[in-house]
């Protein structure tokens, strides 16, 4: 997938999902501190992107090491690619 | 122990009529009815169903953070609107809600069950529980209502649930009550609400307790107390009310709606569904006992019933075995259907605005009073008149009774 769809793609859950407006949506933005997101956010994204881009992420522990929207983006980029192949 | 005395400031109300106590009143005052017609019979594809309820309309629930709203269904919504409203009417203090005396008491029939539908929707497909969300537990769970209003407005206090179906509400009032009334909450917001399914619907059809013939004039039923009366139309909401004990709101100035001076409730072990007189009336004693008020003492009886053969002729003479026609006695369910856990409080909330008004509302759609529910004195129009006590009866399957008496400040 591009790589620029997908990063549209990523936006656009979470914008739906969690009443967040685009321009707070940069790579820089901390999840937590910056997006105010918090554990119950983090399943229900999981929950959103496993459905979107068809995927199985279940309880990756890598994902709870993601600070930052950049690291999401570089996160469901490899999945996405690993899980295609 | 000397009790305190307890008072009502504050009522906030969604209906079908709306957002907001005064408007239900006011329309009840009108006589108009909340029921429509469902676009589709939801259960079933095969036979005739019901087709007629209660239905809330559209309300704007985004003044509800995403944080909270998120762990919400939409009756736990519309009691945070309620709260709201009523917190509002009664200039509670925001700081005092977070005082441990301040708490909540709430209850709806069961959690969601447009959330249950969507998690078995999805678990079933895969057997795989991971695409559930994770806030789909917050809005099924039996104490939804009580802890996402505590969350919502930060509620430190006793924060409990009363699940009873129908009776959730008017227990959740009476509990309530007696935790103000024996010292150890100085007030509560209390209440209770439900949201429809058309599996509630199916659930009275199964028993033929639901309306079935008016699906073409829905503003016909339900029909407490009439000869032609054919079942529960199933309905919608919330109804909150604050209480405090008199003491406080009087310290702060208050202005005070009602009392609640009595509260009675038992079980019914005649049957898990059908009710019989003799349980209820001594329900109905007890609560004027508890009141130490004489029957004659009482301007008004708001009747639980809700349209159904049997329930209706049990609460009527009921009713007569406790005052014979000495008091006027109506039931709201022909306005608003019936609005389940909410039923309790909303229809208190009606009792506080006929205090209010110097009105007694009638029936609705009691048009040829049965003769099985005629040994008591029915209210038949808008009746001008000093409202200073009520009893007010709330009744649920499973043989929950209960009964609330009020007193005009």
């Amino acid at each position: 997938m591009d790589k620029n769809m997908m990063k549209e793609k990523v936006n656009q859950i979470l914008a739906d999902e969690f009443e967040l407006e685009s321009n707070e949506l940069i790579p820089e933005a901390r999840l937590y501190e910056d997006l105010g997101l918090d554990s119950l956010d983090a399943v229900d994204m999981v929950v959103g992107f496993e459905k979107a881009f068809g995927i199985k992420i279940g309880k990756n522990t890598e994902l709870v090491n993601i600070k930052t929207l950049g690291e999401l983006y570089a996160f469901i980029d490899k999945t996405v690619n690993l899980q295609a192949g | 122990m000397p009790l305190r005395r307890v008072v009502v400031t504050g009522v906030g109300a969604i209906s079908p009529f709306g957002q907001g106590a005064e408007r239900m009143v006011a329309a009840i005052a009108k006589g108009r009815s909340g029921i429509s017609r469902l676009p589709q019979p939801d259960f079933s594809h095969t036979e005739e169903v019901p087709r007629v309820a209660g239905r809330v309309p559209s309300i704007d629930l985004s003044v509800i953070s995403r944080r909270h709203r998120r762990t919400m269904s939409p009756m736990s919504c519309w009691s945070v609107l309620a709260a709201e409203e009523a917190l509002a009417q009664a200039g509670f203090p925001r700081e005092r809600l977070s005082d441990p005396r301040f708490g909540v008491i709430a209850g709806s029939t069961m959690g969601s069950i447009h959330t249950w539908q969507s998690i078995f929707e999805s678990y079933l497909l895969e057997r795989r529980f991971a695409a559930v969300k994770s806030s789909a537990f917050f809005q099924i769970m039996g104490h939804t209502l009580s802890a996402n209003l505590a969350q919502a407005l930060k509620v430190t206090g006793r924060v409990m649930a009363v699940t009873s179906a129908c009776a959730s509400s008017a227990q959740a009032v009476g509990l309530a009550y007696e935790a103000i009334a024996c010292g150890l909450q100085d007030a509560i917001l209390c209440g209770g609400a439900d949201e429809y399914h058309p599996l509630t619907i199916a659930t009275f059809d199964h028993m033929t307790a639901a309306s079935r013939g008016y699906n073409a004039r829905p503003e016909l039923t339900p029909r407490p107390f009439d000869r032609d009366r054919d079942g529960v139309v199933c309905a919608e909401g919330a109804g909150i009310l604050l209480l405090e004990s008199r003491t406080r709101a009087m310290a702060r100035k208050a202005t005070i709606l009602a009392e609640i001076v009595g509260f009675a409730s038992a079980s019914d072990i005649s049957s898990i569904a059908n009710p019989d007189p003799a349980p209820l009336s001594r329900c109905m004693r007890r609560a004027l006992d508890n009141a130490r008020l004489p029957v004659d003492a009482l301007s008004y009886i708001n009747a639980h019933a809700t349209g159904t053969r049997l329930g209706d002729v049990a609460e009527s003479q009921a009713i007569a075995q406790l005052c014979g026609q000495l008091v006027p006695v109506s039931s709201l369910k022909g306005h608003m259907g019936h609005t389940m856990a909410a039923s309790g409080a909303l229809e208190l909330i009606a009792c506080i605005g006929m205090m209010q008004r110097g009105q007694l509302f009638p029936t609705r759609n009691l048009e040829h009073p049965d003769e099985q529910c005629s040994s008591i004195r029915h209210v038949r129009g808008v009746t001008d008149t000093p409202v200073r006590n009520v009893l007010k009866n709330s009744f649920a399957l499973g043989g929950i009774i209960s009964s609330l008496v009020l007193r005009k400040i």
